[in-house]
């Protein structure tokens, strides 16, 4: 029977044991239905999610509610939305119950005095250009200046295919405002014209991706491994897809055979009681959804599998170290 | 029978169960180390040990606390478990 210690160096092994034991179970949540942007391309509201329930207005119940995700077994809130940080108060709900991500535009910032630690992620959709087409301003004229040198903030750069040839930039960008980046791809969920993906593309921006890792370590949190599975949407010779998605809400997941999933994850609407399909968007055709969170917890939940050679298992070493890092489980 | 070799009987039919549940290669049942470290050496999680602890449940008539899952790292451990739940 192959082994882990069998495996793996005794440099590889420590890092291996830092992670191994780590059970994180994580759920998300629609703080708000509302958001400051309309985003062309956003599963929430181009799928209709935004009307699904009506929110939960009193403080109070959120508190009750995410007591009870506590006895539930969840050790790690994703916040997302709507825009989480027009509701300040429920986020603070869940940062003083559990440890809390936050997924945010950045147009407002969070004040680190109510919360000094908490992780957050801005979302960027591409360059001035690419951003103002998408999203009607360049977001991160203002995000920039409300995070410059957050230690606790990454920038989550959704790539184009408008955007091969020109990461770098933004990288660099990101970069001198000394702060992280993580990159994934757009699903395009509104078919906006010229922002589909072809597989040339795709294996180009794999190389791409690739050098950003080794060019901008320091700023780059990613592994050569997510981009070839989040390019090629392949891992050890299996495809993404429904029969294959981690991060579907348990109580909907009636699939068979069970693929290997998240423990008790769900996805809960802004009235705490309606549930949605999965991690996004509920009309998303799964064999072309390229979300990044989904195509990492897929390779992490398939530990076992990676457990067959020194490379394969060093991959999921390195994929489960980068999400641990952006949900700040580990330090950067 | 003594406790010991009820002990034992119950480490082979965890490991066995294991095995054929899990499909895991290249190991029998008297083969496998009972003190090997689940989780960290074989790659174990908590959804491969709900899998295995709904067949032994039904197979020894007793439950599984889920919240216990974390402390059962071994095949020896999880064999305890059950003699303790069984008495």
């Amino acid at each position: 029977m192959i082994t882990v210690s069998s495996l793996l160096d005794d440099q590889w092994y420590e890092r291996y044991k830092k992670i191994s034991k780590l059970n994180i179970r994580s759920s998300i949540y629609d703080v708000t239905n509302r958001c400051n942007l309309r985003c062309k391309g956003c599963f929430f509201f181009s799928s209709n999610e935004h009307k699904a329930a009506k929110e939960e207005m009193n403080v109070e119940n959120w508190e009750q509610f995410i007591e009870m995700e506590k006895r539930r077994g969840v050790n790690l809130a994703i916040l997302i939305g709507g825009e989480p940080t027009l509701c300040l108060d429920r986020v603070e709900a869940f940062y003083k119950r559990l440890p809390t991500f936050c997924a945010t535009n950045g147009l407002i910032k969070v004040p680190r005095d109510k919360f000094p630690d908490m992780m957050v992620g801005i979302s960027l959709w591409g360059d001035e250009k690419d951003e103002k087409v998408l999203r009607g301003k360049d977001s991160f004229a203002i995000s920039s200046k409300n995070y410059e040198g957050d230690e606790y903030t990454y920038y989550l750069y959704t790539i184009t295919p408008r955007q091969i040839g020109k990461t770098e930039r933004i990288i660099k960008k990101i970069r001198d405002i000394g702060v992280k980046v993580h990159m994934q791809l757009l699903s395009n969920d509104e078919g906006v014209d010229g922002f589909y993906w072809r597989d040339e593309e795709l294996q180009d921006l794999r190389f791409e991706l690739d050098e950003m890792l080794d060019h901008y370590p320091d700023t780059v949190v990613s592994s050569r491994y997510y981009h070839k599975v989040i390019t090629t949407g392949n891992m050890l010779d299996r495809s993404f897809g429904w029969m294959e998605c981690p991060s579907v809400t348990e109580s909907f997941d009636s699939r068979e055979p069970k693929p290997k999933r998240l423990i008790h994850f769900i996805r809960w609407a802004s009235d705490l009681k309606t549930m949605h399909r999965c991690c996004t968007s509920e009309t998303r055709d799964c064999s072309t959804c390229k979300d990044g969170a989904a195509h990492m917890s897929w390779v992490m939940v398939n530990k076992r599998a990676h457990i067959r050679t020194a490379e394969d298992l060093r991959n999921w070493i390195e994929v489960y170290e980068m999400f641990a890092k952006l949900y700040r489980f580990i330090p950067w | 029978m003594t406790t010991v070799s009820a002990r034992k009987d119950i480490i082979i039919h965890v490991a066995t169960v294991m095995i054929e549940e899990l499909k895991l290669e290249d190991v029998t049942p008297e083969t496998f180390n009972p003190d090997i470290d689940l989780v960290d050496e074989i790659g174990i999680d908590s959804m491969d040990l709900a899998t295995v602890a709904l067949v032994l449940q039904d197979e020894y008539g007793m439950r599984f606390d889920e919240d216990d899952y974390p402390k059962l790292t071994t095949i020896r451990l999880i064999a305890e478990y059950i003699e303790k739940e069984l008495k």
